[in-house]
Order: C-alpha cells, then sequence, then structure tokens
C-alpha cells in the first residue's frame, strides 16, 4: 500500500475538487479503521487518499434551532462523551460506542460506519431511527438525504462518484421521546452483530405510543428502517399484544444471512426479541425525557 | 511519487520524518523511528499489540496513517517509563508475572496507562472491557488484570503491600 498520494483537504470546497479530478480513483479517509484494512488486504487499491479529518464541519458537535449537528469524522469516542448527544440521543450515541474496542473508538466514525456499507453496522440502525439526515457534498453542489438512503448493498452506498458526506443532522427532539440500541452478539465484547434493533419513539401524558421508528441491522443486506413494526406500537400503550405485535412485525421485515454467527431462523427470532427489548427501554427513556 | 514531510511529537520530543503516502504510523514509528516497542500482530486492529496513544487517545498505530500524525502528539511504549523508573503499571506487570512471550505486552502497557490517566480507580469490569481490545494468549487475562488494579491502587497511593 505504498504508491499512493496522501491530501488532507482543509474545506468542503477543496475536498470536492480533488474528489472530482481524481475519476473514482480516490478513497475517503474519515477514522480509517475499515480503508486501512481493505489497503492492506488489497481490496482497494486507490491512487489517492484524501483524509476529511482537516475539515472543520466533518468535526465538529453543534446544537442548532433545529437539532444537532454531528460530523461525519468526528470519532466515536468523542460522541460517547458528549452530555448533550447523550441527553437527547442515548439511543444513537449506544449503538456508536458499541462499535470495536477503547482503540477503535479512538479512531472510529459515524460516518464511516456508515459509509463502509455493512448490514451489521452498530451505529447505523439507531441514526435511521432518529430521523437523522446526511449533508452530502459532491460536483453538484450539496445535498441531504436520509441515512435509510444511503446503503445499497454491503459495501455500496448511494454517493456518486465524486460526492463525499459531511455529518448527520440529528432532529429537535420534543418532550417525552427517547431511543435505545441494543446488540445481540454471541459474547460481551468485541464481535459482529448477529441482530441489531433500534427503537425511537414518543409517548404521551398517558404512556402511548404518538409516534416511532424502528430499525433492524445484521438481517438483510442493509440496514432496514421497518414501518410496519412502528405502525405496530402507535396508539398502543406499548402493552403485551403491541410488543408482540411489534416482534412479528420486525421478524417479518428479516431476509438475513445463515452464518457462523447465526441461522436464519435464529436471527429473524431474535429481532423481534430485541426489537420489543428496545421498545421497552426506550419508552422508559421517553418518559423521563 | 514524493515522500510526505510530517512533523510530530512523539513521548514528548519533536520529530520530523518523511514517509509514504500508504505507511501506517506503525511501520513509521519501527523502521523511520526506530521505536520498535509497538508490535505488529494482526495489522487489521484486532490484537491491539501496536496500541499508542495520540492526543490522548488510544489507537492502533496499524489503522493509522503516518501522514495523519503531522501535528499530533504520540506516546509509544518508550515513552511511558519515567527514564530509567518504570511507570507503574510496568513494574506491576513484572511483579505479577502478568506477560509470557511478551508479544502483547506493550500493548497492555500503553492502554491500561491511558487507562489509569483518565480513571484512576476503575472496577475489574472496567479494565477488562477497557482492554478488550488488547488480545493476550499466554496469560488468560487474569495476572493483567490484577497488575493493572495493583497498579492503580499505588498510583492512588494506597500501599497494597504494607
Amino acid at each position: 500500500m505504498a504508491a499512493m498520494e496522501f491530501v488532507a483537504p482543509s474545506s468542503i470546497a477543496d475536498a470536492v475538487s480533488i474528489l472530482k479530478a481524481s475519476n473514482g480513483n480516490a478513497r475517503v479517509l474519515a477514522g480509517g479503521t475499515d480503508l486501512l484494512v481493505q489497503l492492506r488486504s488489497g481490496h482497494t487499491h486507490p491512487q489517492q487518499i484524501v483524509d476529511i479529518k482537516h475539515i472543520p464541519e466533518t468535526r465538529t458537535i453543534r446544537e442548532d434551532a433545529d437539532g444537532i449537528w454531528v460530523g461525519a469524522a468526528v470519532c466515536n469516542a468523542e460522541i460517547g462523551e458528549h452530555a448533550v448527544l447523550r441527553a437527547h440521543w442515548p439511543g444513537v450515541v449506544e449503538g456508536l460506542e458499541l462499535i470495536g474496542s477503547a482503540q477503535i473508538q479512538g479512531r472510529s466514525t459515524p460516518g464511516g460506519n456508515l459509509c463502509n456499507a455493512s448490514p451489521a453496522a452498530d451505529g447505523v440502525p439507531g441514526l435511521i431511527a432518529a430521523r437523522a439526515d446526511c449533508l452530502i457534498a459532491g460536483p453538484g453542489g450539496e445535498r441531504r438525504a436520509p441515512v435509510e438512503t444511503i446503503v445499497l448493498a454491503p459495501g455500496r452506498t448511494s454517493l456518486e462518484p465524486g460526492e463525499f458526506l459531511v455529518g448527520f443532522h440529528l432532529p429537535k427532539r420534543t418532550a417525552k421521546s427517547g431511543d435505545a440500541y441494543l446488540r445481540f452478539i454471541p459474547r460481551t465484547e468485541m464481535d459482529i452483530a448477529v441482530v441489531g434493533a433500534a427503537v425511537n419513539l414518543t409517548v404521551d401524558g398517558s404512556g402511548a405510543v404518538t409516534a416511532a421508528r424502528v430499525a433492524l441491522g445484521a438481517v438483510a443486506p442493509t440496514p432496514l428502517l421497518v414501518a410496519p413494526a412502528a405502525a405496530a406500537i402507535i396508539g398502543s400503550p406499548l402493552d403485551d399484544a403491541a410488543l408482540e405485535r411489534l416482534a412479528s412485525a420486525a421478524s417479518a421485515a428479516c431476509n438475513p444471512i445463515d452464518d457462523k454467527r447465526g441461522t436464519v431462523a435464529y436471527r429473524t427470532k431474535v429481532a423481534g426479541v430485541l426489537a420489543a427489548r428496545a421498545a421497552r427501554i426506550a419508552a422508559a427513556r421517553a418518559e423521563q425525557y | 511519487m514524493s515522500k510526505i514531510h510530517v512533523t510530530s511529537v512523539v513521548n514528548g520530543e519533536p520529530v520530523e520524518f518523511l514517509c509514504e503516502g500508504g505507511q501506517t504510523l506503525l511501520d513509521v514509528l519501527r523502521d523511520e523511528l526506530g521505536l520498535t516497542g509497538s508490535k505488529e500482530g494482526c495489522s487489521t486492529g484486532d490484537c491491539g499489540a501496536c496500541t499508542v496513544i495520540v492526543d490522548g487517545r488510544v489507537v492502533c498505530s496499524c489503522l493509522m496513517l503516518g501522514a495523519e500524525a503531522a501535528g499530533r502528539t504520540i506516546t509509544t511504549i518508550e515513552g511511558i517509563a519515567d527514564g530509567e523508573k518504570l511507570h507503574p503499571v510496568q513494574q506491576k506487570f513484572l511483579e505479577h508475572a502478568a506477560l509470557q512471550c511478551g508479544f502483547c505486552t506493550p500493548g497492555f502497557l500503553v492502554a491500561a496507562k491511558a487507562l489509569l490517566d483518565h480513571n484512576p480507580d476503575p472496577s475489574e469490569t472496567e479494565i477488562r472491557y477497557w482492554l478488550a481490545g488488547n488480545l493476550c494468549r499466554c496469560t488468560g487475562y487474569d495476572k493483567i488484570i490484577r497488575a493493572v488494579q495493583d497498579a492503580a491502587a499505588e498510583m492512588r497511593g494506597e500501599n497494597t503491600h504494607g
């Protein structure tokens, strides 16, 4: 992996012009925890590495009138330490904090987790459930796209040639809202999700669910936004019957692989169980928010 | 293609080096700067043998490019002792025989030092989770955990061998 040019632009405009001039022979570097492994294994042979961490927008977490901006290249450890993010979006934070070891947390980023386009990315279901938007910059200017529209297939995104992800915008939190992310792995740390489930919901004064988003990871070629699972609990007091409907709808959305971590039947069953548990945690958080 | 000129601070000293665009920080440390304490185990960020501290955060130096080190402050295993005086985690690893072949040890020591820098009194669970990114195939970990607990106690000024 030697004969590569390394460039570290300090503005979005510079990065866009570098990427445009590269004609698809560049790779964007954020935390590098996936890219360097791919370079090492020979999976990718770019002529240029474009480090986006010197672009201020990619490295910022900032509250604004409409919510919170999270730069694509903020490291996940920093996100885990951010009191405001933890308070408003505990489910988003717990997904991103599950990625790898302390060493990986110090480098890996939410933007990289999304753009690596793994079906099992732990950070992505939480961002989808949160209704996060991506800000994407490219030769055609800037555009916004919901997180659930980015991953098209394992390793493939909807970003056009020359485009890169600048960051995420999380919407403003309304009262009595909460989110949660749960992952199942066969041990307690350092593994890839067998199933991941994120739920983001709002309750009213009586505890009835007024809005919900449910997202699943590792149970299909892409992370899934499961609208029927959300519909199964909206209007309910999140009683056992509603949670059972939620679990069934989540399981019904699954189209997983069989591998050493779990069979199709197992993943499908666990997706429903985890979605229901995540909904309970999200509701408990919503009551406190 | 011309090499990249990089200036950074390594173990408290300003350093300059030349590297290729695709050269990892680990390769720069070992091959350009002669700091061979950081080990290459897996080169995929799984084993932690190459752990260094960059601007206060532990990272796998195999997953960072040398060119990214520009302007950053890096601590390697060579920088954690105070001259001839071992850092408490180093001393306690010796006392507790928390190593066998020793290949993983530099990574464990750097990671443990970083933990104690920001958490002087970690629980056993916290130590085990923090060190989950460092693999050891000899010790079975228990001696490592005890060494870190003992080092933490000593750094807090508690005399554990009274």
